[in-house]
């Protein structure tokens, strides 16, 4: 019977198996870190045992995951109002993101959110397909100018100044 | 009627004229954020949460509750005036909603839907504060043992009774369950898996994992697919109804919250069961009529009984909630999260601990539904216009307010890092089919169940019979069993009429 599935269905969801190693490593690696804890004395169960239940589970749903897959199961990917998935992933926009978001998160304390924060929305804006660059960047400089603002006297948190320590 | 009493009380302390501004904000910013397309009531309040810092318990659980209705109107509009639901409550709305904005009735479509909720989410509050007193006392008497055994069994519902697929089910639960474990051991203080990083001693902000899960999870899954073609958006005037409107609406209305709060309440959580069994009901009664020829082609019981089984659902989750300290709704476990920033301990004494608290509460959700109806029905072509926004631009914007979120928790950009592997995260459980909420709940009630179960077995000395030794613990342990097995055994005797692609992990 597995092997007549697998002919009536060849399409195999490769990347699948890819989830399925992640899954096994994480469960691996739970139950190795739960390895190096101390069980104090009198104390009957510990630390461990719960991270080794985990593990143990994460390692079966891995193994289980990577047979259903290889029987050709498919998942199905979520939709949503925006989404098309008739067509294939565009992951240069994704890479676009990721690497803006990286950006922010590495100078957000150097030069402060008022700065970052709008050049994340008006690179965002771009990478996203947007071509009114000098638009998105008032509304970027509104939103993370007022949102400083809004922290610091709305809310009493102050975000960091950063180089702009004086001005805002 | 003590109940009355303790409900007034909650009134007197909701209703101040600060107070009510600060409902009125919730309803607007949470209509706001749950128009979006793409944002739902959970992520509307995971983004929305940075924004109750500076305010004390009481005026941020207003600010919950307006945010909360408004985040779920806001929902229904988006499915109603766009033909693509945005979460799974909203499918069934979409159906007949969007028939009827095409048809020209956007306006009578929206009135039905804002009335029904308030209807459905009044009588659906007004249960809960009857019921959950009841509940709670005999709440405070349940011990650890049969505390661990509901929260696997709410646990073991939610990964296998919603989505599709059972497997993945169960992966999204074993992934927030170790999330949950990040963090220092709560009774030894010895970290776990945190690889010897500092800043993760005290475990990972369940805000974080909640706004990297859904809101860049959901801006990267979208940038990865955006529709390059514009939808249609249809234009709405302000929402009013017909006396034939009003007689055709109010029997789903009832049927509708009749059907949706007790699935709310259960710990299968979720409103896509009520609202579906809705529409199905809704739809032979018309046909019993002789009716059913508008069904399909925008029939307006088809919007007001889905509409308010879904409101009605969404205030039975209060019940578990308050009376167990239990969410069995990604709404839940977001709105328990914020509480716990309060120092409101989760679990079954959350009622006898914080009455005042809890009092104001119901009070809150009864002031913003109704604030909902008020300001929101004269506003709908307002929220339409919304729906225009250019897609760079929207999903720009919440990926500005995901990271000012997560970066305002505690002002340093570790907590950014993690907000991207998080994005990550939800970016791979869009594309494997996993779902989301069983992900949120193993985080936030991983270490409240490890928790309970070191209690029972402390107490036995570790023998596993300290997990057994209570009757209402067997009981829900003979549950838990009849609830993995009965689907098993009827998919194996009714061979099903649909081949079912997601039985062939079952088998």
């Amino acid at each position: 019977m597995n092997d007549q599935k697998t002919l009536e269905s060849p399409t195999i969801d490769r990347a699948q198996f890819g989830l399925a190693a992640v899954l096994a490593v994480v469960g691996i690696y739970t139950i190795v870190d739960a390895r190096g804890l101390n069980v104090g004395f009198g104390d009957p169960i510990g630390p461990r045992v719960f991270p080794y239940i985990i593990g143990t589970a994460m390692i079966v749903l891995a193994v289980l995951l990577a047979i259903a897959t290889a029987r050709g199961d498919v998942p199905q990917a979520e939709e949503g109002e925006d989404v098309d998935l008739t067509t294939p992933p565009d992951w240069l926009t994704v890479g676009k993101l990721v690497a803006i978001l990286v950006l922010n998160l590495l100078f957000v304390n150097v030069v402060g959110w008022a700065i970052t924060g709008a050049l994340l929305f008006a690179g965002c804006a771009w990478a996203l397909g947007s071509r009114t660059l000098f638009r998105d960047l008032v509304v970027g400089v509104v939103l993370s100018v007022a949102s400083w603002y809004f922290f610091y006297s709305g809310l009493g948190v102050p975000l960091d100044p950063g180089i702009l320590d004086g001005i805002l | 009627m003590d109940t009355l009493n303790l409900l007034l009380d909650g009134f007197a302390s909701a209703f101040t004229l600060q107070n009510l501004m600060y409902a009125s904000i919730g309803v607007l910013l949470g209509t706001f954020v749950g128009v979006l397309p793409g944002i739902g009531p959970a992520m509307a309040l995971a983004l929305l949460l940075p924004v109750t810092y500076g305010l004390d318990v009481t005026q941020a659980l207003i600010m919950f509750a307006g945010i909360y209705y408004g985040g779920m109107y806001g929902g229904s509009t988006t499915s109603i005036l766009l033909n693509t639901p945005g979460e799974s409550a909203s499918v069934m709305t979409a159906i007949e909603g969007n028939k009827m904005a095409k048809k020209g009735r956007a306006a009578q479509a929206l009135a039905t839907a804002a009335i029904g909720s308030f209807i459905a989410g009044t009588i659906g509050t007004l249960l809960v504060a009857f019921f959950t007193p009841t509940l709670a006392t005999w709440a405070v008497e349940i011990g650890a043992p049969s505390y661990f055994a509901i929260m696997l069994l709410s646990m073991v519902l939610v990964s296998s009774v919603l989505g599709a697929s059972k497997l993945r089910g169960f992966i999204a639960l074993a992934m927030g369950l170790t999330i949950g474990l990040v963090g220092l051991d709560l009774s030894t203080a010895q970290a776990r898996l945190t690889g010897g990083y500092l800043g993760l001693a005290d475990g990972v902000d369940i805000v974080v994992v909640a706004v990297g899960v859904f809101a860049i999870g959901e801006a990267l899954w979208t940038a990865a697919h955006l529709r390059r073609k514009p939808i249609d958006v249809i234009p709405v005037g302000r929402p009013f109804m017909g006396r034939e409107d009003w007689r055709r609406s109010w029997g789903p209305w009832l049927r509708g919250t009749a059907l949706g709060f007790p699935f709310g309440a259960l710990p299968a959580g979720g409103a896509e069961t009520p609202t579906f069994l809705s529409y199905i009901t809704e739809r032979k009664l018309a046909a019993r009529r002789g009716g059913a020829d508008e069904f399909g082609e925008g029939a307006i019981e088809g919007v007001a009984g889905p509409e308010a089984a879904n409101n009605a659902s969404a205030a039975g989750m209060f019940v578990p909630l308050l009376a167990l300290g239990l969410p069995v709704t990604a709404t839940a476990s977001i709105l328990l999260a914020a509480m716990t920033k309060y120092g409101v301990v989760p679990g079954p004494t959350l009622m006898t601990d914080q009455p005042d608290l809890i009092w104001t509460l119901l009070a809150s959700l009864l002031i913003g539904n109704a604030l909902l109806l008020v300001i929101n029905l004269p506003l709908a072509p307002l929220w339409a216009k919304l729906l225009q926004i250019p897609r760079p631009q929207l999903y720009a914007g919440i990926l500005f307010f995901a990271c000012l979120g997560a970066y305002s928790v505690g002002r340093n950009s570790f907590d950014l890092l993690l907000l991207l592997l998080f994005g990550g995260l939800g970016f791979a459980i869009r594309r494997f089919g996993i779902p989301v909420l069983p992900l949120i709940l193993g985080v936030i009630l991983g270490p409240l169940m490890e928790l309970k179960m070191r209690e029972a077995l402390d107490l036995s000395n570790g023998e596993v019979s300290g997990l057994f030794n209570e009757p209402l613990a067997i009981f829900v342990y003979v549950l838990i069993v009849l609830a993995i097995v009965v689907p098993v055994l009827i998919a194996r005797f009714r061979p099903s009429a649909v081949p079912d692609p997601h039985n062939v992990e079952v088998s």
